[in-house]
């Protein structure tokens, strides 16, 4: 049977791994072979990196860093941050990446994500949705193009369309809070996607994990939780496992 | 002695380096090419892969491997390991964006997960740890568990009637996750990425004796 994932989800800034709360205010958490070292060692189910600096176009994609993080990972990678070409993505895969994540590219050119599914299989592109709450309503947020018009869900339905593999969806207001994922904004997703959704943002407890997966997210994705507090990644697929749901231990 | 130079087949798809690191890891240095020359020199050869079936198809075409590695391994009989797209590559026929022949080493199409007739509708690809159940012998699983969960990522899957198939996973239906068919051995997970489980598979690809011809 197929396993629920659960994915640390971590940010590269000068040369370094950050955390963020609600995309700001970065803390740095470790150097990132070291910490891609004891990932690694705990057997988590996978890891995702996002370079915040190439993401802001402040700078090129750290292929050197990328390369060094690739080779302590056993398990599957998954890059995101400046991917602006198929050049990008080759040279990422190169580096050791299994998948990458696009956000911005995505979100102005679908036909990129068609190109690049084309080129290296919809299992390698993971399409990255950020979401922010105004006025009581949910809107796709994108830290260049600021809020956008059209609604997560049906940027989640275009992105399959044309070829994304899986939707890593996160909520920039529940980023880093610890007041658990945002039920209600993946209630509007349960059912309307047919690929994976790996659901972001405000897990600090392992009982916020077991909600997301009991309201349909496919896998969870946290950082504050793994460097802030006491849970490990085993802490929290012990938690998912007593709550009846598959999982790898 | 052991020969032992292994041979990771670069034909331009996906993620060579992951599965050379992987090799690194098990203490053997394994070389990434296209080269002729150095695929006929190898002991054993490696075939990665991730992407479309058409892509991969081509790509090995273009670079002169279709009966380059007919020769090697099917009348040599060197080793050789198919990971993901490079099993699914084995086939007669692919049905992914229509209709691709395959190297058809083995009599078996790839198609896609079709959920019909099932109470639920999963999602594709399949992405994620699943669990592998053995099902007759495949020697590179020696040493590792019935129902070990390795990781998967892919759309569509290997469908034969030959006797070959050493496992299942289950997905809404039972697909065949790996293959042994005399010195040929595929896997639709990816063991470089599995973790203990999956450089287990990896360490006794390199531990198999080599034929020489």
């Amino acid at each position: 049977m197929l396993k629920h994932r659960v994915i640390p989800c971590v940010l590269l800034k000068d040369w370094q791994l950050v955390k963020s709360i609600a995309f700001d205010s970065y803390r740095t958490i470790g150097h990132p072979t070291s910490t891609a070292r004891i990932y690694n060692a705990r057997n988590v189910d996978e890891l995702i990196v996002l370079d915040i600096e190439a993401s802001l176009d402040i700078d090129e994609i750290n292929i050197e860093i990328i390369s060094d993080i690739a080779d302590e990972c056993f398990m599957p990678l998954t890059i995101g941050g400046g991917i602006r070409s198929i050049e990008n993505i080759y040279s990422v895969l190169k580096a050791g990446a299994d998948k990458v994540a696009i956000n911005t590219i995505a979100l102005t050119q679908y036909d990129f994500i068609k190109e690049a599914a084309n080129t290296f299989g919809s299992q390698c592109i993971v399409c990255s949705i950020d979401v922010k709450k105004i006025d009581g309503k949910y809107k796709v947020y994108n830290t260049t193009k600021g809020v956008c018009d059209i609604a997560p869900v049906d940027l989640a339905k275009r992105y399959e369309e044309y070829g994304a593999g899986e939707i890593l969806l996160t909520s920039v207001d529940r980023e880093g809070s610890n007041l658990g994922y945002d039920i209600e904004l993946m209630d509007l997703f349960k059912d309307k996607i047919g690929i994976p959704i790996i659901l972001n943002g405000g897990m600090g407890k392992p009982e916020h994990a077991v909600e997301a997966l009991r309201s349909g997210a496919d896998a969870i994705a946290a950082a504050h939780i793994f460097h802030f507090s006491k849970y490990t990644p085993l802490d929290i697929k012990e938690k998912i496992k007593e709550g009846g749901l598959p999982v790898r231990l | 002695m052991l020969n032992n130079s292994i041979v990771i087949i670069d034909y331009e798809m996906g993620n060579l380096r992951s599965v050379q690191k992987a090799f690194e890891k098990m203490g053997c240095d394994a070389v990434i090419s296209n080269n002729h020359d150095v695929i006929r020199a190898a002991d054993k050869l490696v075939l990665p892969g991730v992407g479309s079936f058409k892509d991969g198809m081509a790509n090995l075409k273009k670079l002169g491997l279709v009966e380059l590695l007919g020769e090697e391994i099917i009348t040599r009989k060197k080793p050789f390991l198919g990971i993901c797209l490079g099993m699914q590559l084995l086939a007669k026929l692919s049905y992914e964006n229509g209709e691709t022949a395959g190297l058809n080493w083995i009599d078996a199409t790839v198609q896609r997960f079709d959920f019909s007739g099932l109470s639920q509708t999963l999602k594709i690809p399949h992405v994620g740890w699943n669990n592998v159940n053995f099902r007759n012998e495949n020697r590179l699983f020696e040493g590792v568990l019935d129902k070990s969960d390795f990781y998967f990522v892919h759309g569509y899957h290997f469908q034969t009637n030959e006797d070959v198939i050493t496992s299942l996973t289950d997905y809404g239906r039972d697909f065949a996750s790996s293959l042994q068919k005399n010195n040929i051995f595929a896997f639709q997970f990816h063991p470089e990425k599995s973790q203990s489980a999956g450089l287990k598979v990896i360490k006794n690809f390199v531990k198999l004796e080599t034929l020489r011809c």
